[in-house]
């Protein structure tokens, strides 16, 4: 894999010898090494409880918030840890979006658009607001949908609908990343492919790194693909050659439905 | 219906469909039985307001409203006399209103931010004894929560019945029903909201302050109206701070009546005795009214 990672034209992240622990010994992810490429798709896949959700979620150092979670490693944005942001920063260098939307109820689709501003008491202009509402919905393609209707709550909205309400929050902000923890889980096929024809749009502006359970979505959308088994990186690869040539058995077995 | 293991039979018959007869009739039972209490509670709660509208509602005018409390001399004349007794219980009502919103005053930000404080520290060791301890003060005599706050306010503080110890006690009976709401309204919050905002960015007060208290604010408001309506009934320990007064008071250092105060003064006065079914009456709906207001509340979030 460190080959792999030695052709990546113009990396953005990289993880360097990462390791996850929730109890004392109990690593969830072990010793993996990967560097990300800009303006690409890379999908990680794995059967359930293969550490890929672990992985994603402490790119943008969500186990600050859960104190009996322990990293050990480094990830480096643009070659600057991680570690030496502040938070508020990086969070809004790497934006993320979940598997089940969750816009905020109490807010409006306009104001849920915002919610990173508003939240942080980011003062902006009612222009400002305007254009930037505006533009991540476009993004989105959810404009022409919610236009006239920017003031409902975000919850009237049907489930593809509310998630990409959600990647537009996460837009906002321009972020450089945006990590997607299995985002289409929760929908129908046709909200489905809306958000994979959106992600292909996205990546010419943003880098994505999205955790899949679906392999065929992985082989749909990405460039490069990760295959995680029980906590260890088993292979890294562009896409079509990990497909097609698997050079691991258990990625073979993973993609050839023998277990997973 | 015999399970054969390890050549053990094991007889599962249980009610197989063809007892379907005997089963009905059990269902028919049992709903009968279900109907038949209810319908006593129901009748129950329609009769004791009933009563109250019956004997009560002649006495409720505007001067019922704006007029204090007759003493008994002009209410064995008006007896005498045949007509109706004059004066209202505006003393009672501007004292309840003013005892139950300084005790809110003081009540709901103590109760929010324990509230809160348990949320957040729910699983340390520490969080279950203030849960203990909250708990026993819930179920601490009223009157004796009366006795005490006489000897801190009445005797040290306000050496006089007061307001202001009217207040503390009410407060402190109001404190544990917020306390145990507001914890329970956040728990309500998906943790996936608390993520979103964190995701964005947010330092974590903010996710408190912005995210968590405005989701569940239904929860914390409903939770704060029902500790009202608990405290605007309280007579027992109102007897041992307030005591009672003839006229309105502003004055948080001297006694002021409440209405609760003046159903138990009417009640002890042979010529007043027939105020006590308005003012009851007059708590009843207002009381009726808080419960009401708060299950609207609860219904609109739903929405």
């Amino acid at each position: 894999m460190n080959e792999f990672n030695s052709t990546i034209s113009s990396p953005i992240l990289s993880i360097e010898n990462l390791c996850i622990a929730y109890e004392q010994g109990k690593l969830a992810v072990k010793e993996v090494t990967a560097t990300v490429e800009k303006n690409s798709i890379t999908a990680i896949m794995g059967p359930s409880g293969c550490g890929k959700t672990t992985l994603l979620r402490a790119i943008n150092r969500m186990y600050d918030l859960y104190p009996n979670i322990t990293t050990k490693g480094q990830i480096k944005l643009f070659n600057e840890s991680i570690y030496d942001m502040s938070t508020i920063k990086l969070r809004r260098k790497i934006g993320m979006v979940f598997q089940r939307p969750n816009p905020f109820p109490t807010l409006s689709i306009y104001d849920n658009v915002l919610a990173g501003f508003k939240l942080n008491g980011i003062h902006l202009k009612r222009s400002e607001r305007d254009e930037i509402v505006e533009t991540s919905l476009h993004d989105v393609t959810l404009w022409n949908e919610v236009k006239d209707s920017l003031h409902k709550k975000g919850t009237f909205l049907s489930g593809g609908q509310q998630q990409r309400l959600c990647v537009a929050r996460a837009l906002a902000f321009k972020p450089d990343i945006i990590l997607l923890d299995e985002p289409t889980s929760a929908l129908d096929p046709v909200a489905t492919s809306k958000i994979e024809d959106l992600l292909v749009n996205l990546k010419k502006q943003y880098t994505i790194i999205l955790v899949t359970h679906n392999m065929t979505q992985a082989a749909r959308i990405s460039d490069n693909s990760m295959f995680m088994y029980l906590g260890e990186l088993i292979e890294y690869e562009k896409t079509k050659t990990i497909f097609t040539n698997p050079k691991d058995s258990r990625t073979e077995g993973y993609l050839t439905g023998k277990f997973g | 219906m015999d399970l054969i293991y390890n050549n053990i039979k094991i007889n599962a018959a249980g009610t197989l469909p063809d007892q379907s007869a005997k089963r009905k009739t059990k269902d028919h039972l049992f709903l009968t039985l279900v109907i038949f209490f209810s319908a006593i509670t129901i009748s129950l709660v329609l009769l004791i307001i009933g009563t109250l509208v019956m004997k009560g509602y002649h006495q409720i005018n505007w001067a019922f409203f704006t007029q204090i409390a007759p003493d008994t001399f002009q209410a064995m004349m008006a007896k005498i006399s045949g007509k109706v007794i004059p004066g209202g219980i505006a003393n009672g009502i501007t004292g309840s209103v003013y005892l139950v919103f300084l005790s809110s005053v003081i009540a709901i930000p103590f109760g929010l931010l324990i509230g809160i404080f348990l949320y957040e520290n729910g699983n340390k060791r520490y969080a279950g004894f203030i849960r203990d301890i909250t708990d026993v003060l819930q179920g601490i005599p009223s009157i004796v929560i009366g006795i005490i706050i006489y000897l801190w306010v009445v005797v040290h503080i306000t050496h006089s019945y007061s307001i202001l110890a009217g207040s503390v006690s009410l407060a402190i009976m109001m404190l544990p029903l917020i306390i145990r709401s507001t914890e329970e309204s956040l728990k309500m919050v998906p943790d996936t909201l608390k993520e979103a905002a964190i995701a964005l960015g947010t330092p974590y007060y903010k996710v408190i302050l912005r995210v968590l208290i405005p989701t569940s604010f239904s929860g914390l408001i409903t939770g704060i109206l029902l500790a009202i309506s608990r405290v605007l009934g309280e007579t027992a320990p109102l007897m041992l701070t307030t005591l009672g007064n003839p006229v309105i008071n502003w004055d948080v250092t001297k006694p002021v009546s409440a209405v609760p105060l003046l159903v138990w003064q009417f009640y002890n006065d042979p010529n007043m005795v027939d105020l006590i079914w308005s003012s009851t009456l007059f708590l009843m709906g207002f009381v009726l009214l808080l419960n009401l207001t708060s299950k609207w509340i609860a219904s609109k979030q739903q929405n």
